[in-house]
């Protein structure tokens, strides 16, 4: 049995400030991540980040990673486990992990989980054919592994990851046929959205997916309109020659682990759903158990640095380490107020209301 | 509300423009970003202080007009692509504009290439003086281009 002073589970943006913030502090860190490099969402993000300078706005996600990366791995009191997947968090406080081909356990004294968020689906006749695909896969094969999903698509979802998906899309070559969206007005970022209606892609609102047509694959869609009702008008129904379905219908955090672990849980809809109880700390209802980033509410990458740090730092002040934390933290708390003072983060704020013990 | 056609947003764009005096004086930024979110790289990349200081960073960034030379920076730092640099004393009857531009293949000097509208529409030719595209851009390159006067605030891309 291994032992740490703070685990993270988790490596994307979130996990990463966290581990920097803590180790800087002085404590022994075990950052864990299962992906086979640390980033997370980072390493999929060809477009320069929108956000504030402190959090490397206007820098491409992918090399926000390597900035985040570099200075996690300057630091030596950080060990980094990458390709292990935490499976489970026991009663006893004994984390298991499966690390390559090895199963491994790991107890700390602090555990933060900043383990994202996963994909949702949408129900639709067809939605199992091969080409209908989430949003994240079609970033995970194009930009990592630099294969495109098809020819021709079809992109579920006017957020700023249908926004963004689709751009990086037509970067790569492919035609995005039409942006859809159920609701009447797209929820994404209008520049976002500027840069595609430019290149001529057509956003339609108040429309939905109806069917994929194909045999083995997807050969087709059909979309149709919403009436304000959110109801499918009949008569409506066009035909798309598409091959690929896109999906970007939004997160939900990621949060078995910390159901496992026997965190408070609350059914919150602005942060994505099931989320944790938590305090200024960012400690859930578990005394030494903390959140960060996607995991604790959807939210971006920028608020998920910040809220890595708060959580970092408030893991090694519990421990007794303080090189001037609790300065810090409230410099970071400020930081992230101010990010979610606008119009746009009227939704988080709304939902950290209802999850504040 | 993003505008929903080209008419009303040229107009939004209107309200956004220098005086007269200086618009004749030669190039100068335009920010299209009527949405407040929290991003601040367009204050923070400019080296005249020409984007007013704005401390709640989901405020709409404001050109001071004095300050901005056209330099450009902004339009590489924008992560909307929704910085433009116009200059309407290009020629007597040809404004040139500075887009971002992000596709590949990229065009070249003296080609002439399609002008499209905010909504992807061909509204005419426009022909590319420049093509800017350092190490330092990442990739975010600058296309120069020149199109009739009256197309000053229509045209927004390119097609080849
Ligand atoms: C298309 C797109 C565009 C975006 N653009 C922007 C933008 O311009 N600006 C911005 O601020 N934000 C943007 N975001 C959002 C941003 O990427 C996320 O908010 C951010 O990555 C969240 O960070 P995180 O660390 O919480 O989670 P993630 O980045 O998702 O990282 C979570 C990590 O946890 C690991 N993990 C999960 N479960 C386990 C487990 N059981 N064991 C071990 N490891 C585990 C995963 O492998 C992953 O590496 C964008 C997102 C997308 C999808």
């Amino acid at each position: 049995m291994q032992s740490t002073e703070i685990a993270i589970i988790g490596g994307g943006p979130a996990g990463m400030c966290a581990a920097q913030a803590a180790a800087e502090q002085g404590a022994r860190v075990t950052l864990i991540d299962r992906g086979k490099q640390l980033g997370g969402q980072l390493v999929k993000q060809t477009h320069r980040f929108f956000g504030s300078e402190y959090e490397y706005a206007g820098i491409r996600g992918i090399h926000i990673a390597n900035i985040l990366e570099d200075a996690v791995r300057k630091l030596d009191n950080i060990e980094i486990k990458i390709d292990s997947t935490v499976l489970a968090i026991y009663g006893d406080g004994v984390i298991t992990i499966e690390e390559g081909e090895n199963y491994k356990k790991l107890t700390s004294k602090k555990t933060i989980i900043s383990t994202g968020a996963s994909e949702k689906m949408l129900v639709f006749t067809n939605n199992d054919l091969p080409g209908v695909y989430g949003a994240g896969a079609v970033q995970t094969l194009m930009n990592e592994h630099g294969v495109i999903p098809g020819e021709n698509v079809l992109m579920i979802g006017a957020g700023n990851i249908g926004l963004i998906v689709s751009y990086q899309l037509i970067q790569a070559g492919v035609k995005v046929a039409a942006v859809i969206e159920a609701a009447p007005q797209f929820g994404g970022y209008h520049v976002h959205a500027a840069k595609i209606k430019r290149i001529g892609v057509p956003i339609l609102t108040s429309h939905t997916i109806k069917e994929a047509i194909g045999k083995e694959f997807v050969e087709g869609a059909v979309i149709c309109r919403l009436d304000a009702n959110w109801k499918q008008i009949a008569g409506t129904e066009k035909k798309l020659d598409v091959d690929v379905i896109c999906l970007a219908v939004g997160l939900s955090p990621l949060v078995e682990l910390l159901w496992h672990a026997g965190c408070q849980m609350k059914y919150v809809p602005q942060p994505g759903g099931y989320v944790a109880l938590r305090d200024r700390d960012l400690q859930t209802t578990v005394p030494g158990i903390y959140i960060a980033g996607d995991a604790s509410g959807v939210e971006e990458a920028s608020s998920a640095m910040i809220e890595g740090k708060i959580a970092g730092l408030s893991a090694a002040e519990a421990l007794g380490y303080n090189k001037n934390a609790s300065h810090m933290k409230a410099k970071y708390m400020e930081e992230i107020n101010i990010l979610r003072a606008g119009n746009v983060g009227k939704k988080v704020r709304e939902g950290l209301k209802m999850l504040a013990v | 509300m993003l505008p929903k056609n080209d008419k009303a947003y040229v107009e939004m764009v209107k309200r956004l423009l220098p005086s007269l005096k200086r618009r004749e004086k030669g190039p100068y930024a335009i920010f299209e970003c009527f949405q407040e979110i929290p991003c601040n790289p367009c204050l923070t990349a400019c080296r005249k202080g020409a984007v007013d200081i704005f401390i709640d960073i989901n405020h709409l960034p404001i050109i001071n007009y004095e300050k901005c030379n056209g330099c450009a920076l902004c339009v590489i730092a924008c992560p909307g692509l929704a910085c433009f640099v116009i200059d309407e004393t290009y020629t007597k009857t040809e404004t040139s504009i500075k887009l971002p531009y992000e596709l590949l293949p990229l065009p070249k000097a003296g080609q002439e290439v399609e002008a499209l509208d905010r909504q992807g529409n061909v509204v005419g030719k426009a022909m590319v003086i420049r093509v800017q595209n350092h190490k330092k851009m990442d990739h975010t390159c600058i296309i120069a281009i020149a199109v009739l006067k009256e197309q000053s605030l229509v045209v927004r891309n390119i097609r080849y």
